[in-house]
């Protein structure tokens, strides 16, 4: 049976982990192989690493990190942050990596998943949403969660699986960093509107939020960050718990 | 242990050669006859789209060179759809070292989802590259297209419907998953197919 997935996420600067809360304030929380080689022991189904460099020296120290993590790590992960065009993607999966995310660049560039999915395949193409909930819906924001945009989370959703992005990695600015739980509504909605898998991301605070996610908001995967990094979920223990649940879960 | 690494268009092979670097053995990249005829095993990994590669392994030779392969050769993912007769991807012929097509995945609920991402549980026969398996144990894929089970199954699983998740015949091995991205059960199977 096709298990559900824990998706740790390390925020990456200057080749160090990081992670915000909200995404303003960020703390260390070290060094991402032996943090990753870490997780993927602890029974981690698939890593994202989100390089929040800003400067052209940060992305040639990100791409050199990312071909150590696929000398070291047995386990798929997903690379994100700063890919703005095609040849970012190349570099990226020249270096081991299985997966891009696209985030503010195929809002701004719709084209690019296209672009992906033809030279690379769907696979490799995780679309990423920053959302809010606004009087009017669910509207996308840009640069983690500062700009609004014109597109709103379920019209741009669907428009990224008809452009050929393989999986749609959600994430509720509502949510992040509050530890009450995930967007399930929302989350629910896109799964079931949508032909490809969800990943659930922003709000994960305790072990039932990973069970609410799953069987209310039909996510295929679950992402989180500080949980992981702080120790206040130990991955086996929560893997454990959600199997006695049944839930799928690979142990 | 001399391993060849089938060079060609498709896909990175970075993980499949940190995965045997791993577990000690430095392989070889190469497109080169002599070379893939002479190594001691060779590893035909692949991610991408049938009929481009095809197209391409006919341009280069490859198609010729990896069918006529008398070692031990383990194809992976595309590898194994390649080695098959026919595949839906592109409508191409393949290699035909195996005679299955390969099909696209139709999904027959809301829930079925393709591509079939993620670790899902496979049954072998407990034999050659999964020597030492005696329960169903969780590998990952990553795929839209699939080969029915046939009489050269060598492991099955089951998303959407009953599919092989590896073929074996002769000195042929194949797997539909990635053993390169498969923790500790996809290194024992790797080990495995070195010990051949």
């Amino acid at each position: 049976m096709l298990a559900k997935r824990i998706i740790p996420c390390l925020d990456i600067r200057d080749g160090r982990t990081v992670k915000g809360t909200n995404f303003v304030n960020l703390r260390d929380a070290g060094d991402p192989v032996e943090l990753g080689r870490l997780y993927s022991q602890q029974g981690a189904d698939e890593l994202v690493f989100l390089d929040i460099t800003a400067s052209f020296e940060g992305r040639k120290t990100f791409t050199e990190l990312v071909e150590r993590i696929a000398a070291n790590i047995s386990i798929p992960f997903t690379v994100g942050g700063g890919i703005h065009e095609l040849k970012d993607v190349e570099r990226l999966l020249n270096a081991g990596a299985d997966k891009v995310s696209v985030n503010s660049a195929a809002i701004k560039n719709p084209d690019l998943i296209n672009q992906i999915a033809l030279n690379f395949g769907s696979q490799v193409c995780v679309a990423a949403i920053d959302a809010k909930q606004m009087p009017e819906g669910w509207r996308c924001f840009l640069n983690g969660g500062r700009v609004p945009t014109d597109r709103m989370l379920f019209e741009w959703a669907h428009e990224a699986q008809e452009r050929g992005a393989g999986e749609i990695l959600f994430t509720s600015m509502d949510h992040d960093g509050v530890k009450q739980g995930f967007a399930n509504d929302a989350l629910r909605k896109l799964s079931d509107e949508l032909s490809i898998p969800v990943i659930a991301s922003g709000g994960a605070g305790a072990k039932e939020h990973f069970r609410d996610t799953f069987i209310e908001g039909h996510a295929d995967a679950a992402l989180a960050a500080s949980v992981f990094h702080f120790g206040e979920i130990p991955i086996p223990e929560l893997k454990q718990y959600l199997c006695g649940l049944n839930i799928p879960i690979r142990l | 242990m001399n391993i060849a690494i089938v060079k060609y268009n498709a896909g990175n092979v970075r993980s499949v050669i940190g995965a045997l670097t791993r577990l000690g053995v430095t392989p070889v990249l190469t497109d080169n006859e002599e070379e893939l005829r002479r190594a001691d095993k060779v590893i035909f990994p692949g991610v991408g789209e049938a009929s481009t590669t095809m197209e391409y392994l006919r341009a280069h030779g490859l198609d010729r060179i990896i069918k006529d392969l008398k070692q031990p050769v383990l194809g992976i993912c595309l590898g194994q759809q390649l080695m098959c007769s026919h595949s839906e991807e592109g409508n191409t012929d393949c290699l035909g070292i195996f005679d299955v097509p390969v099909l696209k995945f139709q999904p027959q609920r809301h829930e079925d989802k393709v591509p079939h991402m993620g670790w899902n549980t496979i049954e072998t026969t407990g034999d050659g590259i999964f020597k030492g398996f005696t329960k169903p144990e969780f590998v990952y894929f990553v795929h839209s297209f699939y080969v029915p089970v046939c009489e050269w199954t060598a492991a099955r699983t089951e998303y959407i419907l009953p599919f092989t998740a590896s073929l074996h015949k002769d000195n042929f091995y194949a797997t539909q998953f990635h053993p390169e991205k498969s923790g500790p059960t996809g290194e024992r199977i790797l080990k495995n197919f070195l010990d051949i």
